[in-house]
């Protein structure tokens, strides 16, 4: 570790949290629908949106009804792109001349998309074409994340709201995030891409002829316009198969800061916003403490794991940190901390092949999406996520004292509580439930590039990525083949939508409480006290359910590695 | 429940037509226009020519075999590497076999060709796109005598051509120590050209 590498993760922490606030005032403008100074410009596409659609803004929802609408518009969002993939052959933008996605192929990278995971089982450049790209993947890109925030936006309304029988309205919510919060910045961001190296094209590849005469075929593309709303909307879906790693994706040590930025920074802001539309802004920095914490402590261990370096190397000559599948231009510090960054939320971008780190320096990555990707977490996702191990956190503490939990000004009563255990049970389900089967099937041996333990991970990684959203992989999987296309997209289905689902319900119940004011009584929200209250139960709930297979990956492989035992 | 689920249908089939339109092909066309007047030659993949021959581009690295030219880190894109129509990497883990064989094959041969002591680890580790152009300084470095043997040069002539192509991190800590592989190779042809 170098006091250069430290230097980079102090100041990404600053900016992250010098971001929450301003990202936050105006994730509130959009969350009470008040005007901000770009209703002037973009006010008419809004209306416009609305009344081709025959929306009514103003038309309260209830939770069911919310729920209803939101799935089925994620149900129409994936069949649209199932559509264009299959179609891709004979629609036009494909210079490459690439035929259509296979029916697997295609429901899987639809269902990955529309859930914000952006798995991708396929190499970009050699499967998609522009308009594939443009028009079946970047706007799926936007409108996931702005369903995560509409869900988040609901959720608070929970809290916020008294003795109200609705939660807002999920087409206003969604067409306000997408035209006020994620176009205007992507348009932005893009822009500062461009300029540093990342190509926007509507040209599909180049020829040229290297110095020492071989040919060199680089793949070009509209790169720019996707890499923005990836990184922005945590959503991680490269347009190469190299991802973030991509020179052509993330040029420049700069590029790299902001794209770690643009991961947490609406991330950090629903923080904020939660605790303002409460109405006590402490509320939010609490939860973005407990999230530091977890965030630092992750941090440390993947940075000092790969500085340290792979003994199997080091036993060969090889000293210093851990290179392979990593970039000159990141080096170590750099390398480490995005793998967190994109797990801590549900990114899944990666600027380094999470499957060359060592053993206990993936397991971060690993150990984070098991967590929930909570440590400010995915667009939305990240917040509702939290506040339900929140509620969970209440209830332990009112377990303790007898009393019956209360949180941000709402009783915590069985039907929250059920309904918020159901929620985050579904990711262990599926995680430790699909892993198993494919750990035993054929076809699920079949995938794993590495022996011996480090291919059991690469199973577990894909079902938590999966399950969990995130979209990141252990890449040696050979994940292309219709068993793993339909276990894999089953799971991020059930792991985007029975999260949401349950979220929502909560949403409708604590809407409909009335308010109790805080007494002496009331165990504290904002304290040193809750945040550490926070911190133990996610880890035990996570540690507890996670651990086990923990030790039959990573643990098993890191203690391989260094007793010399190579597979 | 029917109909609220009813209710949504027409919502849910325009706002996907309309966000396709909006962010799937405008945003991107638009940002293409953009790109296109203010950047060109970013927004067409930095690209290196020589009079009407694309020779590559200042992002992508290039595979160089040769004794008389520099050479970048080994490469997992494509079946013969540094393929930028198929960028990725080896995917090997920690405790794989695979790995350290690779590895001592590539010591093996630095050895022969280019031996310095301690083995620069980034020349010998694949890079996460296969298309890393950059080498640290000391990877350059240890290339030295070997380019300027092959090439009949001064190694000192070699030797600040290195250093002058050596990047150093902004505020120092931004980013890392590099050397562009491709870059450095045409410097070092043109200086030879001059001679």
């Amino acid at each position: 570790m170098t006091v250069a590498g430290w230097s980079l993760i102090l100041l990404f922490i600053a900016v992250t949290i010098a971001l929450a606030k301003p990202m936050g005032i105006w994730l509130f403008a959009l969350y009470e629908g008040r005007a901000t100074p770009l209703h002037r410009v973009l006010g008419p596409v809004e209306r416009g949106f609305y009344r081709l659609a025959g929306i009514d803004p103003n038309e309260e929802q209830g939770w069911r009804r919310y729920a209803l609408h939101m799935l089925l518009f994620n149900v129409a969002l994936l069949l649209f792109t199932y559509a264009v993939l299959r179609m891709q052959g004979v629609l036009p933008g494909n210079p490459q001349g690439f035929g259509a996605v296979g029916a697997d192929g295609a429901f899987n990278t639809a269902v990955s998309f529309t859930t914000n995971t952006n798995w991708q089982w396929y190499s970009g450049e050699t499967t998609l074409s522009n308009l594939s790209q443009m028009l079946g993947l970047t706007i799926q890109n936007f409108l996931s994340a702005a369903t995560g925030v509409a869900i988040a936006f609901a959720l608070f309304r929970g809290f916020a709201r008294r003795e109200m029988k609705t939660i807002g309205n999920f087409w206003a919510d969604v067409t306000r995030v997408t035209l006020y919060l994620l176009l205007p910045i992507c348009i932005v961001y893009a822009i500062f891409l461009i300029s540093s190296g990342v190509p926007q094209t509507l040209a599909g590849s180049i020829d040229a002829t290297t110095l020492e005469g071989a040919k060199q075929t680089i793949a070009l593309g509209p790169v720019a316009s996707q890499e923005a709303i990836k990184m922005l909307g945590t959503n991680g879906g490269g347009f190469f198969n190299a991802n973030s790693a991509h020179p052509f994706e993330n040029p420049t040590a700069l590029t790299n800061l902001v794209q770690m930025l643009s991961i947490f920074s609406i991330g950090v802001g629903l923080t904020w916003c939660f605790g303002k539309a409460v109405g006590d802004t402490r509320q939010g920095w609490a939860i973005l403490a407990a999230m530091g914490v977890l965030f630092v402590a992750g941090v440390t261990v993947a940075y000092w794991q790969e500085a340290t370096g792979n003994p199997a190397l080091h036993q060969l000559g090889v000293m210093g940190g851990n290179m392979e599948g990593k970039e000159v231009r990141f080096g170590i510090a750099a390398s480490a901390l995005f793998a967190v960054v994109t797990t801590a939320a549900s990114c899944g971008a990666v600027n380094a092949m999470h499957d060359s780190f060592t053993a206990l320096g993936g397991m971060i990555p690993l150990f984070n999406m098991q967590l929930g990707e909570i440590v400010v977490g995915g667009v939305g996702a990240g917040i509702y996520g939290f506040l339900l191990f929140a509620i969970l956190a209440v209830f332990v503490a009112g377990l303790m004292v007898g009393r019956t939990p209360e949180y941000v000004g709402k009783k915590i009563e069985a039907r929250e509580v059920k309904l918020a255990v159901l929620a985050i049970a579904i990711l262990p389900l599926v995680i430790l439930g699909f892993t198993a089967i494919a750990s035993v099937l054929p076809a699920g041996l079949a995938g794993p590039l590495n022996k011996g333990p480090h291919g059991f991970s690469e199973i577990l990684y894909a079902f938590t990525s999966g399950a969990g959203n995130n979209g990141s992989a252990f890449a040696g999987l050979s994940a292309g083949t219709p068993f793993y296309n339909g276990m894999l997209g089953v799971a991020m289905w059930l792991g985007r939508f029975f999260v949401i689902i349950p979220a929502l319900a909560i949403a409708g119940s604590l809407a409909a409480k009335r308010h109790v004011p805080a007494t002496s009584g009331s165990f504290p929200t904002t304290g040193g006290l809750w945040v550490g209250l926070l911190v133990g139960v996610i880890l035990i709930l996570g540690g507890l359910t996670f651990l086990p297979s923990l030790a039959l990956g990573p643990i098993a492989d890191h203690l391989a590695v260094t007793s010399g035992q190579l597979f | 429940m029917f109909n609220d689920l009813k209710s949504a249908v027409r919502p849910a089939l325009v706002l996907t037509l309309l966000f396709a339109a909006l962010l799937g092909i405008a945003y991107p066309l638009a940002l293409t226009g953009i790109g296109q007047t203010l950047f060109p030659a970013q927004a067409n993949g930095s690209l290196i020519r020589d009079g009407d021959t694309v020779v590559g581009s200042d992002l992508i690295g290039q595979k160089f075999t040769g004794p008389t030219y520099f050479r970048g880190r080994p490469s997992a894109a494509g079946a013969d590497g540094y393929d930028a129509a198929a960028s990725g990497s080896s995917n090997l883990g920690p405790a794989s076999r695979a790995l350290t064989d690779r590895v001592n094959a590539d010591i093996t041969t630095l050895a022969e060709t280019t031996p310095s002591s301690p083995v620069p680890p980034d020349l010998v580790t694949a890079s996460a796109s296969g298309l890393d152009p950059h080498i640290s300084p000391e990877a350059a470095f240890s290339q030295v005598n070997r380019i300027a043997a092959a090439r009949r040069l001064p190694a000192a002539q070699v030797r600040s051509l290195v250093a002058a192509a050596v990047e150093q991190p902004a505020l120092g800590f931004l980013g890392e120590p590099q050397v562009n592989v491709l870059l450095l190779n045409r410097a070092l042809d043109e200086s030879v050209a001059q001679k």
